[in-house]
């Protein structure tokens, strides 16, 4: 009998909360602490939680090496590129205003964008730190 | 096309930045090659048109996000800054037709595209560095330049360019820490980050609170200090220019340092001289006696040195040492010196740099020993070698000469008749390890590992010789080097209080 099965049940029970934890923390970060950076830690947690106790294959069938690879300048594309829209009409870079027709809520929507770009870079960065570190030696 | 001036400022930070997170999804390393220098070859674009800008018009203020100073992050464009620009980015463009087979012969296949990734982000950064009025967002793209610069020389093919890069990565942690509490001690007493602000705020700061305002000077120096490699602060730099990859080692040789000296300028005399009395203050005291022993130090290590990419290395940072020397001498003539040493130091060592890089690709090393004879193996090469290390000695009708000369008269002027002695002095010693090399390439039998060397393709000969051609040719006319100069060494004088 595995003995670990106290582990298994435990982590698939949380991952779901932690995953929605993250997605609260994200989108809470207009109000009061949090934001793209703790959010993408959290939801990187998840799977790191996840690969210590299914295993690093398991992890990478789920979120493979290349799709890590491609997802960590992606966030940064999305935050430059949201810039660069403010650029293409016409304004300076990163001025939000333009992206809806009353400035503040431009504003409020050019973070909102910002901070999912963070979002994908910091969580896809851990996750590759860590299978950086994991795949040591094999 | 006037909504496209307008942004200028901008956009030369974000479309080397913009190429970089670009070149980052490529696989291919030639296509990432490519992109990067197309990428590249629109910075000195915009820089020019910058410069001309403020050649006729004044300083340039750009809002970033629409927020103005000294809340929002400005981008502020003068002349000191437009010719640093011009310089980064011209330097990489004449560069990058070198890099595609240089690259492809040091650094494994896969891993090609993340450099051409890591440089834009490196090129992005220094640009930003260069173009940006806010002391934090300064810091911040000194981060972004420095961490991927650690990238770059890591790629390195030796396995000593890991320990390179790791001891660059502590010693360039520390000094980025030393600006940015230099920075904080600052913004304690002025309440400010952006640099005019900052220095109209600070001589009624330092009446309140001097030791601060003292202290944030003395971090700030050390730190800057530490990242353009002043003696005794250059430990660093040998081994991450010898063991790094040849094309990040001339790239950054002719960038990277240069744009910490602007750096520093900045503070020195768009902050502290502006609010206070720069001459007061224990800059000079402290600039003469470490230029002068990197002048000799440096250079006396580097005629011992084996290695001739080390060798090449401890030359600048004995060069570095001119440069800053004319900083320390703080008048017109000194200073003109410093900044167009800045300039024709950095096409010098590109060219030199390139030319190794070449040896490197051809040879497959860069010991003295092995190399007998390999000037005449790779007379073109070996040829723009000498003809920039002339330049590096100050021979009369080089480049480097015009440096030397403004020093020269910048410390008479001073009534510093011994550093003026000093300046022709140290250059000797330039001629004797220069000289060693061209005793060994021209004089000794070929040996075996150059038997089959020739001149490298031409991708890799123009820019090598455009560089080499340059550091002659701005010996000749100097109305973009020294006429510039002496332009912003007046400014910059002028400012002061």
């Amino acid at each position: 009998m595995r003995l670990d099965v106290v582990l298994r049940v435990g982590v698939k029970l949380i991952i779901p909360f932690m995953l929605l934890f993250g997605l609260y923390v994200q989108l809470h970060g207009d109000y009061g602490p949090g934001g793209g950076f703790q959010a993408g830690v959290i939801v990187a947690g998840a799977l790191i939680v996840y690969a210590l106790i299914f295993g690093l294959d398991e992890a990478q069938r789920v979120v493979p090496r290349r799709l890590v690879e491609f997802l960590v300048p992606l966030g940064v594309l999305i935050y430059a590129g949201t810039g660069a829209f403010a650029l293409l009409n016409g304004h300076n870079f990163l001025d939000y205003s333009v992206l809806a027709a009353h400035a503040p809520a431009g504003r409020e929507r050019g973070i909102l964008l910002v901070e999912a770009g963070v979002l994908v870079t910091v969580s896809s960065t851990m996750i590759a730190l860590f299978y950086a570190f994991s795949e040591r030696g094999r | 096309m006037s909504a496209i001036t307008a942004q200028l400022p901008g956009l030369q930070v974000v479309v080397p930045l913009l190429g970089a997170i670009i070149a980052a999804f490529m696989r291919r390393g030639t296509l990432a090659w490519a992109w990067a220098t197309l990428i590249t070859a629109f910075t000195p674009i915009i820089a020019f048109a910058l410069l001309f800008q403020v050649w006729s018009n004044g300083p340039i203020s750009y809002h970033m996000g629409g927020w103005p100073p000294p809340i929002g992050i400005e981008y502020r464009v003068d002349l000191l800054n437009a010719f640093v620009l011009v310089l980064v980015s011209l330097v990489s463009t004449i560069m990058m037709p070198y890099a595609r087979r240089s690259v492809a012969h040091e650094i494994d296949g896969d891993k090609q595209a993340w450099f051409y990734a890591m440089y834009l982000l490196c090129l992005a950064g220094l640009l930003g560095i260069a173009i940006t009025g806010d002391a934090f967002n300064a810091f911040v793209f000194l981060e972004i330049s420095s961490l991927s610069t650690y990238v770059m020389i890591a790629m390195g093919r030796d396995r000593r360019a890991l320990v390179a890069s790791y001891q660059y990565l502590i010693l360039g942690t520390i000094g980025a820490t030393f600006y940015v509490i230099g920075v904080g001690l600052l913004y304690l007493v002025t309440g400010s980050l952006n640099f005019a602000d900052i220095a109209a705020r600070l001589g009624e700061a330092s009446a309140a609170f001097p030791r601060p305002v003292l202290a944030g000077l003395a971090f700030l120096f050390v730190g800057i200090s530490l990242k353009l490699a002043l003696f005794p602060l250059h430990l660093w730099l040998p081994n991450a220019y010898a063991y790094a990859p040849s094309f990040a080692t001339a790239f950054l040789a002719a960038t990277a340092t240069k744009v910490a000296v602007y750096l520093f300028l900045r503070i020195a005399f768009s902050i502290y001289g502006v609010a206070l009395d720069l001459k007061a203050l224990p800059v000079s005291t402290v600039l003469y006696p470490l230029s002068i022993a990197a002048m000799f130090i440096a250079s006396i290590l580097a005629v011992y040195e084996q290695n001739l990419k080390r060798m090449l290395a401890y030359s600048s940072v004995a060069q570095i040492g001119y440069i800053t020397l004319g900083i320390a001498l703080m008048n017109q003539a000194g200073l003109t010196g410093g900044i167009v040493h800045l300039f024709n130091h950095a096409l010098i060592k590109g060219a030199l740099f390139l030319a190794l890089g070449a040896v490197m690709y051809r040879a497959g090393t860069v010991k003295l020993d092995d190399l007998g004879g390999i000037g005449r193996t790779m007379p073109l090469t070996f040829a723009a070698f000498v003809l920039a290390g002339m330049s590096l000695m100050g021979v009369p009708g080089t480049a480097g000469f015009i440096s030397k000369y403004y020093l020269i008269v910048g410390a008479l002027d001073a009534g510093k008749w011994p550093v003026a002695f000093l300046i022709v002095a140290s250059s000797l010693i330039a001629l004797l390890y220069i000289g060693r090399a061209v005793e060994v390439a021209y004089f000794r039998p070929v040996s075996k590992a150059v038997a089959h060397a020739k001149d490298p393709p031409l991708m890799m000969l123009v820019p090598m010789l455009a560089l080499t051609f340059a550091s002659v040719y701005f010996g000749i006319d100097t109305e973009l080097s020294a006429g510039v100069a002496s332009r912003i060494a007046e400014l910059l004088i002028g400012g002061l209080k």
